[in-house]
């Protein structure tokens, strides 16, 4: 029979499996086959906060979402056009990222009785149960032709049995008119120590591949269009990478050594990890004994002169707040970064939301301000990092810069920037032999003191957590001298907007509606307002990445539109801020807090309705 | 000639400690050994740094005249740690109290000593919180009435040296605020030791807890009650030099025996080794307690050892000589990339 080429703009597959069955890389291998072929590509890995739970369980469900698209892929797409199950487990936790069209794939080897009540699930037809019965599904034994087409080879049945998700990964090549060859390159590189395991692998991926060549189950295969980004190299990057390169790369811009001092936190991890291991680009990292001392001994080396800075999550955050304080007030350069996770407590450590801006905000004694940036996407963490070092050395200041769980650990490509094109650092080091240094002098137009570096001769001087002399940085608790000090603080910061571009707008500048995100979110709003611009409604998309100080323009945009829907993953503190900073305006809110991305569809659903609602007024 | 004088290490602060405190004579000695220590190691006097936490002897830093930060309550382990690593060649010296270091520092207290970094750490031992004005701390003797404790401490409190050693640290000493000679002796040996070395200082709060080490520290009692440890000489002390320490070996314990009585001679006496990689002496000897045995003063533990900052800096300067990537550029296009 022949099978029928189709052609698609966009398609959505998500790999999911047992913890130990190896989806993440699955995924990663599919992701990075896709935007080598030249599509554009977004994904998402949704992994469980256990290691290794029970085996075939709901709780070690792994996933991880690829959108593979022409254009502009901004997100990992909502619902899936591919699902690929390799258990009853892994079909439970994700039947809600069907759809109607959707094609499953399941492991038919791996759904026995057992297999079936170890997920909690009661019948033996467990497709009807879940209410997939209208899904076009694909029952493959992927655990038992991997083992066959591997029988010739000295290798236990257990270790056989673990490259079944090459055998699902090639069914999908062949699905998606993909070449195996990418894939079978990183064996050949990730084996290059056991050898004996290159051709095993590739066996089971070309198996996959012709198995779904020769089966009716799979009637049609499709191609995505080539997108046509700019011109240029591409590379993938992830978030927490991309962040950790960012800060490597203020460091080489600006002269100091950078310093990491932190202690591991989910999602925020692999920005440590990153960092330890650029030694040969003059990184350091100390894995301290806590969140405690990973800022302490950031402060300790920020004042000693080196680019500090710490990474954490929203629990953590809350463990620095004290130390944040005393970097205020020592007005010392340094950059924390908060991947936030579900809250509070412990909450969701895998899972992302926006709930930490209020404590980024204001999550300190005294009158505490500091600079407070969010990223925007995956890419986006290199350039914010960057730009949250720059303002930290600058304006002689801590900056707290928001991440999440979602963008922390999603990946996209990234046309590679040229570091002689990013501005340089200039740290108000004072030389030595200056006489008379006052530690809280200032420059004039930043309100910045200078930093003095131990070591240099004639510079001696001492500062910390109590209240400092205007000039000369003593100890004092001279009365107008607080106020003063209270309001210089306050408008170092507020004079940071002269140093931060230009809030932009995604559309018209004026309209209808004004949609207003911040940080992470960006890919899914800006997605939807997109859809629904090229259907002639009257949106526009104003993404925030510096949140304080805001862009100057901020108000001038808000005066642009008939009315403002703040959108944001948790209850409204983004929105609550608005309306401190601009209460002439009135703010719509659309909030959800499920440890989840917001949906394309959603939005676009909540916007048609307020843009409807317009419409009854007149 | 010194290079330098104790005056070149006076701040213009006024110090601000109560009349007739303990620190007094601690600023003293510091200021005294710190021109030997520039002239021992041939440091200016730029390369010192005094860092310290929250408490009566965390406001030190502003009475010496070199580079100083004065941190948070417990943190001035974990803002040293920093220092050092950021800027290995600084002297880097540690203020901290029995409060600071023990209770809400504990952590990083135990955690600098065992990474055995290069700090100098002083901690001062009054057995009581002075800054907050006469509560209880983590060395009050069981029993001790204070204003948190109106009926008696109901906790035992911490030996700071057994968590030294229990921490695993190559360096420990204790002194009396009241021998300036001594702390200034065990300070410059403080310097000259590559690791964590604690100094701790029996000291006394004049308002809240006067008098806490007196039944020892005291001129006429110090001869009888205490014991200056000097490396490579016998345990002897007493006015007439004529009590000495031996091993009971059959309670595996310090026993305080009589020169001349029992047909013990200066033979007989254990002699001090600072040295010994094995903590067991060392253990004893910081747990020697008034009345029973004298209190062990002088330095009782310099082991070497390789340090934290050596380490960090040693890994960094190997990854530089054989680097994957020379600069930014070659890490962005590093691994999978692909043209358009």
């Amino acid at each position: 029979m022949e099978k029928q080429l189709i052609e698609t703009d966009a398609a959505v597959i998500r790999f999911s499996g047992d913890s130990g069955d190896g989806m993440q890389l699955t995924g990663t291998l599919f992701a990075d086959t896709a935007a080598f072929a030249g599509t554009g590509i977004s994904t998402f890995p949704d992994f469980p906060a256990e290691i290794r739970a029970p085996q075939g369980t709901v709780a070690g469900v792994s996933g991880f979402q690829v959108h593979v698209g022409c254009g502009e892929i901004k997100t990992p797409g909502d619902f899936c056009d591919v699902l690929i199950a390799m258990n009853p487990a892994a079909l439970k936790s994700n039947a809600r990222w069907t759809k109607a069209t959707t094609t499953i794939i399941v492991d038919a080897d791996c759904f026995t009785t057992r297999d079936i009540e170890k997920a909690g699930l009661k019948s033996d037809d467990v497709f009807a149960e879940l209410g997939l019965s209208d899904r076009h599904i694909v029952y493959a034994p992927i655990s038992s032709l991997t083992r066959e087409c591997l029988a010739s080879f000295e290798l236990d049945n257990k270790t056989k049995t673990r490259s079944k998700n090459m055998f699902a990964l090639g069914i999908c090549f062949y699905l998606y008119n993909l070449s195996t060859d990418y894939a079978e390159k990183y064996f050949e590189g990730r084996f290059k120590k056991k050898p004996q395991f290159i051709e095993p692998n590739r066996l089971v991926l070309k198996s996959g591949y012709n198995y779904a060549a020769n089966i009716q189950a799979i009637p049609n295969t499709y191609r995505i269009k080539v997108s046509h980004p700019e011109k240029g190299k591409y590379r993938n990057i992830t978030g927490n990478q991309a962040a950790a390169w960012g800060l490597i790369a203020a460091s080489e811009k600006s002269g100091l050594s950078l310093f990491c001092g932190s202690y591991p936190i989910t999602p925020a991890t692999t920005i440590l990890e990153e960092l330890a291991a650029r030694k040969d680009l003059g990184v350091t990292t100390l894995q301290v004994e806590d969140e405690i001392a990973g800022i302490c001994t950031a402060i300790g080396a920020s004042y000693a002169g080196n680019l500090a800075v710490t990474t954490t999550s929203g629990p953590g955050l809350s463990l620095k707040s004290e130390a944040l304080g005393l970097a205020v007030m020592a007005e010392l350069p340094l950059v924390i970064i908060d991947v936030q996770r579900g809250g509070p407590s412990t909450g969701l450590p895998t899972k992302p939301e926006q709930a930490d801006l209020a404590q980024a905000l204001w999550g300190r004694n005294g009158e505490c301000p500091l600079i407070v940036m969010a990223a925007l996407s995956p890419a986006d963490c290199f350039e914010k990092a960057f730009t949250a070092a720059k303002l930290a050395v600058e304006h002689m200041t801590p900056v707290i810069l928001l991440s999440d769980g979602f963008i922390a650990n999603g990946s996209e490509p990234w046309k590679i920037p040229r570091m002689a094109d990013f501005p340089q650092i200039t740290p108000p080091i004072v030389p030595e032999g200056v006489e008379k240094y006052m530690p809280y002098e200032r420059d004039t137009l930043r309100l910045a003191r200078r930093w003095a570096i131990p070591g240099k001769k004639g510079l001696e001087h001492r500062i910390g957590g109590l209240e400092k002399d205007f000039i000369k940085g003593s100890p004092t608790i001279d009365p107008d001298n607080h106020q003063k000090m209270v309001s210089v603080r306050a408008e170092k910061i507020a004079r940071a907007a002269n140093y931060i571009p230009e809030q932009t707008i995604i559309g018209q500048a004026s309209g209808e509606l004004l949609v207003v995100g911040w940080g992470g979110t960006y890919g899914h709003l800006f997605t939807a307002v997109r859809q629904m611009q090229a259907e002639g409604k009257s949106l526009s998309l104003a993404q925030f990445a510096h949140i304080n100080p805001m862009p100057k323009n901020t108000e001038q945009i808000f005066d642009g539109f008939r009315k403002i829907i703040v959108c944001e993953l948790n209850s409204g503190q983004f929105a609550n801020y608005l309306r401190m900073q601009f209460p002439n305006f009135k703010y719509l809110q659309y909030n959800k807090v499920q440890g989840l991305p917001f949906t394309v569809g959603e939005l676009i659903e909540r916007f048609n309705d307020e843009l409807k609602i317009t419409i009854f007024d007149f | 000639m010194l290079k330098y004088t104790s005056t070149e290490f006076k701040s213009d602060q006024e110090v601000k400690w109560c009349p007739g405190c303990g620190n007094y004579a601690i600023l003293a000695a510091v200021q005294k050994a710190l021109p030997e220590v520039a002239e021992e190691h041939g440091y200016e006097k730029e390369r010192f740094i005094f860092v310290s936490g929250i408490g009566c002897s965390s406001r030190f830093p502003y009475y010496v005249n070199t580079y100083g930060f004065h941190g948070i309550h417990g943190r001035a382990s974990a803002i040293a740690t920093g220092v050092k690593v950021a800027n290995p060649k600084l002297s880097v010296w540690q203020i901290t109290g029995d409060g600071d270091a023990l209770a809400i520092g504990g952590n990083h207290f135990i955690h600098a000593i065992r990474r055995n970094i290069d700090l100098n750490i002083i901690l001062f031992d009054n057995q009581i919180y002075g800054l907050t004005k006469g509560q209880y701390s983590p060395t009050s003797r069981l029993g001790t009435v204070t204003k948190t404790s109106p009926f008696g401490t109901v906790e035992h409190p911490f030996v700071p040296g057994e968590i030294v050693l229990g921490a695993r640290g190559t360096f420990f000493a204790r002194t009396l605020d009241v021998d300036v000679k001594l702390t200034t002796e065990c300070l410059i040996a403080s310097a000259r030791h590559d690791g964590t070395s604690v100094t701790t200082v029996l000291q006394n709060c004049v308002i809240f807890n006067d008098g806490t080490h007196k039944a020892y520290a005291a001129r006429d009692a110090r001869e009888e009650h205490t014991i200056i440890l000097r490396h490579g000489e016998p345990m002897i002390y007493g006015k007439n030099r004529d009590k000495g320490l031996v091993i009971d070996h059959e309670n595996l314990r310090l026993k305080s025996v009589k020169i001349g009585e029992n047909s013990i001679t200066e033979k007989d006496i254990l002699v001090h080794n600072m040295e010994n990689p094995n903590p067991g002496i060392h253990m004893m000897l910081v747990n020697m307690k008034f009345p029973d045995l004298p209190v062990a003063l002088g330095v009782i533990r310099a082991v070497k050892d390789s340090t934290y900052n050596e380490n960090v800096c040693e890994q960094l300067e190997r990854s530089r000589q054989h680097p994957t990537y020379h600069n930014v550029d070659e890490l962005l296009n590093s691994g999978v990339t692909w043209e358009i």
